[in-house]
């Protein structure tokens, strides 16, 4: 007998398969979807308690395949009344094709008909085989909200006339550049959620980590799919140093190291190293890099500042953008001093994206702070801490601001 | 990201509402009524309520662990919350866009607020 959360795990494995079988043998995507999503909450009650069937994809296929011609007869009773004896034929267990969808899946989830919100939903559900009630869980929306977005997604995919299969060669990279953005936001809601009320959220940045690892599997030349799995992974194995019992985020230069998961840093250093050696380099690639420098450091002041400035260079010459822009900043700090970064930070805050930011107050005070201007710094952590719209940053924000000395109570 | 559209209330906004016809009264509730259903449609509708008078509300105060209630109306507020949507937006642009549609905007009464979440800040 296996146990709930196995159940669990063998059904998210499962359900892009038991998907991409479907819409083969049917089309349909919106109604397979549907169909599937039933059978797996079936599975998901009968299996813990019944036990696991001998061939659980075929249980699953039959299951879902009988749910869709109830999801047909109910659809075409209301819009048609006609039925096609073809359609209808009773579900048999055929051996199932051995091909692999889930990276047509993937792509299809985020078709660029669809807005960014409800790439993330039906990925989650289609792919991932997560119910609708835990990705609303999971996003703190009510289960109605994610509903909607998951219906009005497969509407558009419909009206969008996009089909299951895999797009034209020309337009690959940049679908799978869709797919890539969409783990890595699945992954960071999920990292930098982790300090809420986690009893009941699914683990975000397992699925992200699993799905994307799902994504190298089918393909295992993308540099740029190999160096988001690395980011993930170098990213993730700090997760048991960054909280603090209370809740507050404990950041990268006072985490205890030891905490770390050592494992995923090999990982993830084994995976990034190779990768730099043997593909164009890419953006992930090089955030990868970034994050594995620092977990290469036994302490915080044995990291290697010299080289993330390099790779921050880099990063900012093919993938600018106004967190890159202060990250680089940080890095020219802890290479050339504060007040050379305090002088970069002023040009910087010329750019639109850039001005009003409340991050640019809060680097302001960092560097302020490590130069020795406490009340300045004090005044920025607080104006920071106002300004941002995270409950988490701004605790640490706020304690940052408390630490130091307020300028009436020397 | 969550944005709160707050739909206030002011004696201006009450005095046209007060003169208007049961036909305009109507026409205004299905005008909301569309409203409301174009925010569920694009799945980007949260929660939205309509406040009730606040000559109902209650103001509370705890002195020496002793709940005590005040009745309303309070005289010195002339603009109050009338009612509010909680709306998922891609961006606050989005959020001003669907603010804009309330008819109380055309009297510079509606604002939009940030939710803070518990998005974090890449440590």
């Amino acid at each position: 007998m296996r146990t709930a959360p196995e159940v669990e795990g063998l059904l998210r494995e499962l359900a892009p398969q038991v998907l991409g079988a479907l819409v083969r043998r049917y089309g349909g995507f919106d109604t397979c979807e549907d169909a599937v999503q039933e059978a797996l909450l079936a599975a998901a009650v009968q299996w813990p308690t019944d036990g696991v069937p001998g061939n659980p994809k075929g249980w699953l296929i039959t299951v879902a395949s009988r749910r869709r011609i109830e999801l047909w007869r109910n659809d075409s009773a209301r819009r048609h009344r006609e039925e096609t004896a073809a359609s209808l034929a009773p579900p048999h267990p055929e051996p199932v094709p051995a091909v692999d969808d889930t990276l047509t899946l993937l792509l299809l989830c985020c078709h660029p008909a669809l807005t960014l919100v409800s790439q993330v939903a039906l990925t989650l559900r289609a792919v991932g085989g997560l119910s609708t009630a835990e990705i609303a869980r999971a996003f703190l929306v009510p289960e109605a909200t994610v509903a909607q977005r998951i219906s009005r997604a497969k509407q558009r995919i419909k009206v969008s006339g996009a089909e299951f299969r895999m797009p034209p060669q020309a337009e690959r990279s940049e679908r799978i550049a869709a797919v890539l953005h969409v783990l890595y936001l699945i992954f960071n809601e999920g990292y930098t959620a982790s300090s809420g009320s986690a009893l009941h959220r699914v683990e975000l940045t397992t699925e992200a980590i699993r799905l994307t690892r799902q994504l190298r599997d089918r393909l295992p030349e993308d540099g740029e799919v190999a160096g988001l799995l690395a980011l993930m992974l170098l990213t993730d194995a700090r997760r048991p140093a960054r909280t603090r019992p209370d809740g507050g985020l404990v950041p990268l230069a006072e985490q205890d190291r030891r905490r770390w998961d050592a494992q995923a840093i090999a990982e993830g250093i084994t995976l990034i190293t190779e990768t730099l050696a043997s593909a164009p380099i890419g953006p992930y690639q090089l955030q990868a890099a970034i994050a594995a420098v620092h977990d290469e450091a036994a302490r915080a002041e044995d990291t290697d500042w010299r080289q993330i400035l390099g790779l921050y260079e880099l990063l900012h010459s093919s993938a600018p953008g106004p967190m890159v822009t202060l990250n680089r900043i940080v890095a020219v700090a802890m290479v050339h001093g504060p007040r050379a970064g305090l002088r970069e930070l002023a040009a910087a805050e010329a750019d639109p994206g850039l001005a009003g930011h409340h991050r640019v107050d809060a680097v302001r005070a960092h560097l302020l702070d490590i130069a020795g201007d406490q009340s300045a710094a004090r005044a920025y952590y607080q104006l920071a801490a106002r300004r941002t719209l995270s409950v988490p940053e701004q605790r640490y924000l706020e304690s940052r601001a408390a630490q130091l000395t307020p300028p009436d109570r020397p | 990201m969550k944005y709160l559209i707050l739909i206030y209330s002011n004696p201006e906004s009450r005095k046209i509402w007060d003169g208007f016809s049961d036909a305009q009264r109507a026409e205004g509730y299905r005008y909301y009524a569309a409203l409301n259903e174009d925010l569920s449609a694009s799945g980007e509708m949260i929660v939205s309520e309509a406040l009730a008078d606040p000559s109902l509300a209650k103001r509370v105060s705890v002195r020496e662990g002793r709940t005590m209630t005040t009745d309303g109306p309070f005289a010195e507020v002339k603009e109050h919350l009338a009612g509010f949507f909680l709306l998922e937006c891609e961006n606050i642009e989005r959020a001003v866009e669907h603010a804009a549609r309330v008819p109380e905007a055309e009297l510079g009464l509606v604002e939009v607020r940030p939710v803070l979440d518990l998005s974090g800040f890449g440590l």
